[in-house]
């Protein structure tokens, strides 16, 4: 069966267009809405995504690949993303990454074959005084060293 | 020094609109919507000097005064919450902490130029922040603050928040309107300038945070008391992140013109574990590096930065110690624009990749001789040839920090490896 929105997710996406001043405008948030429902953006739910917003598919496809939280394949439920950039890597950003690929035995860019985590390297995320620091899903964590990043992992379900 | 932008951060529960009005918050829209026309708020912003503070320093009052007043068509604000300059973390704490402020200030910039629809695109990996300014903008539609007719003025404005996606070139304005027309942040050519051919070819005034957060206390205190502070041509107070190698990292607020090195050893503690400083990029990662030796007589403000061959850009100060490579920390730069390139213009998405490599293959004790001499012509190659000044951006931390550097780099050649430091 194609894909498509729930009845909540339909409604919603009538008020988000309805805020606009033109519908394009509203592409982001409606892709965010079909990512949190699809999971991910594949063929299928870009193909959705056209449809509903009245623009050509490859139009949202080259909105998809452009940004980074927008994912074309599914990822780990929880998703680590290490900043690298100088004030993070100053601050010892290697080793925090290093502490997780040992703890999850996975590299940069996998997801654990559980399917629990993925990890990523992202570039600077406006944290750079309480460094090194990772993105997990919304969640920032600051200050870290490998002993709390280990027991930040250990914590999530 | 009197706080400006950081007067209300440390009251508890500061991002509620009942703690921002007990400290005098939305009096100054009151003001504004009472007792001034556009055309006054606009000669009052122009007389206090204020430069925004997104990077470029451009006159705020004369941004709004580019804006047509008779054009029939939509005009559009946005509040520029993009930050994402790395060692800039300013914005964001305003978002978190004071997001009335923003509110305030934006919807003073929407009525400077009688606009009724103002939006705020702030970065997508702020969920937090974004929570928190969605929150205080329900907060001031509630109270009557945005939406139809505000305070009896008969003045209408609404206001959208608008999360980004994951983009550092959404932060350059013009890439950030491609981004909120629904397409890829793509940068546009200039002229036609946002003023007149912004959002949807309306005319458009972006403006950073910051610039924005002012604005409820000039129009309090007056132009007057503004351009006491600072100096002849950087007025009023300016924030600053500070990150790396230093004591007390974090955000301070400055009066412009205030000593550098005074403001790094005794605002900020000074280097951190009794290490000597090397070098500090004073504005985040797009401006050039200075050396120690560089920092005597520098203040902190647009003319005297530029005097010392960098500029203040974001205010994000990035302090290195002795112990850091150069060739390192030049290659993670190199990375960031390399990674961030809209790809649109060949010099820029070419020579950030090359660059890259360069560098890359220099730290890994691979470096061959002429390298240094061509990743200067190809940063070269780049300034002033793009449609945007992420270009430029990207080509000149690069060369800075082979100039000021030049020797350790090429030690790093000759010897095929760093001589400075084990690692990072
Ligand atoms: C590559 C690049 C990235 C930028 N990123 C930001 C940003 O994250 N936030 C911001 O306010 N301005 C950023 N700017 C500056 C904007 O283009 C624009 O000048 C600014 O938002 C205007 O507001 P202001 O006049 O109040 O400074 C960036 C510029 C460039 C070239
Ligand atoms: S200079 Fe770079 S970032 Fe700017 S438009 Fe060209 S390719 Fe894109
Ligand atoms: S460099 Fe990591 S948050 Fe800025």
């Amino acid at each position: 069966m194609a894909l498509e929105f729930s009845q909540a997710s339909l409604k919603r996406f009538d008020e988000i267009v309805g805020r606009y001043p033109k519908k394009e405008a509203a592409m982001l948030p409606v892709l965010y809405l079909a990512q949190k429902e699809f999971g991910y953006l594949g063929a299928e739910a870009i193909e959705y995504v056209a449809g509903i917003m009245g623009v050509p598919a490859a139009r949202v496809y080259g909105v998809v690949t452009f940004y980074t939280m927008l994912n074309m394949k599914p990822i780990g439920r929880h998703h680590i993303q290490v900043c690298r950039t100088l004030p993070c890597a100053l601050a010892g950003a290697e080793r925090i990454t290093a502490a997780i690929k040992a703890k999850l035995g996975i590299q940069v860019g996998e997801t654990t074959p559980d399917g629990k985590f993925t990890l990523s390297e992202v570039e600077c995320l406006a944290s750079c005084g309480t460094a090194p620091m990772i993105q997990v899903n919304d969640e920032y964590y600051e200050n870290l060293n490998e002993q709390r990043v280990g027991e930040i992992l250990d914590k999530l379900k | 020094m009197e706080k400006i932008l950081l007067r209300n951060i440390d009251a508890p529960d500061s991002r509620t609109l009942a703690v921002y009005r007990a400290r005098g918050g939305y009096r100054a829209l009151e003001k504004v919507l009472s007792e001034m026309t556009p055309e006054r708020l606009i000669d009052e912003i122009k007389a206090s000097g204020l430069r925004g503070r997104g990077g470029a320093g451009f006159p705020t009052g004369m941004k709004w005064g580019f804006v047509p007043k008779d054009s029939p068509k939509p005009k559009y604000v946005v509040c520029n919450a993009d930050e994402s300059e790395p060692g800039t973390f300013k914005d964001r704490l305003l978002i978190e902490k004071d997001p009335h402020a923003i509110i305030e200030g934006t919807i003073i910039s929407a009525y400077a130029i009688r606009s009724h629809t103002a939006f705020v695109y702030i970065r997508g990996e702020l969920v937090f922040g974004a929570s928190v300014l969605e929150r205080a903008i329900e907060e001031a539609a509630a109270a009557g603050f945005l939406g139809k007719n505000i305070l009896n003025s008969g003045y209408d404005c609404d206001l959208i928040l608008h999360r980004g996606a994951g983009a550092y070139i959404c932060g350059e304005e013009t890439g950030l309107l491609s981004s909120l027309e629904g397409g890829k942040g793509w940068p546009k050519v200039k002229p036609p300038f946002p003023a007149t051919h912004g959002l949807f070819g309306c005319p458009t005034v972006v403006n950073n945070v910051e610039t924005l957060a002012s604005l409820p206390w000039i129009v309090n205190e007056g132009a007057a008391r503004y351009v006491a502070i600072g100096t002849e041509k950087s007025k009023g107070t300016k924030l600053f992140s500070v990150s790396g190698h230093i004591k007390r990292p974090g955000v301070y607020e400055v009066d412009m013109g205030y000593p550098f090195k005074k403001f790094l050893e005794e605002d900020c503690g000074g280097v951190a574990n009794g290490k000597k400083l090397k070098g500090v990029i004073p504005g985040g990662a797009s401006m050039p590096v200075l050396r120690a030796d560089e920092l005597d007589g520098v203040t902190m403000d647009y003319e005297s930065f530029q005097a010392a061959g960098t500029l203040l850009g974001s205010g994000g100060v990035i302090v290195m110690d002795e112990t850091t490579c150069m060739v390192r920390a030049a290659w993670n730069i190199a990375r960031f624009f390399a990674h961030e390139s809209c790809g649109q213009c060949s010099p820029c998405r070419e020579g950030c990749h090359w660059m890259e490599k360069i560098f890359q293959r220099i730290e890994q004790g691979e470096g061959k001789p002429g390298d240094l001499d061509l990743i200067l012509s190809v940063s070269g190659n780049i300034m002033g040839n793009t449609i945007c000044p992420f270009g430029d951006a990207a080509a000149m931390p690069a060369a800075a920090f082979i100039k000021k550097f030049r020797a350790e780099f090429d030690r790093h050649i000759a010897e095929k490896r760093c001589t400075v430091s084990a690692g990072q």
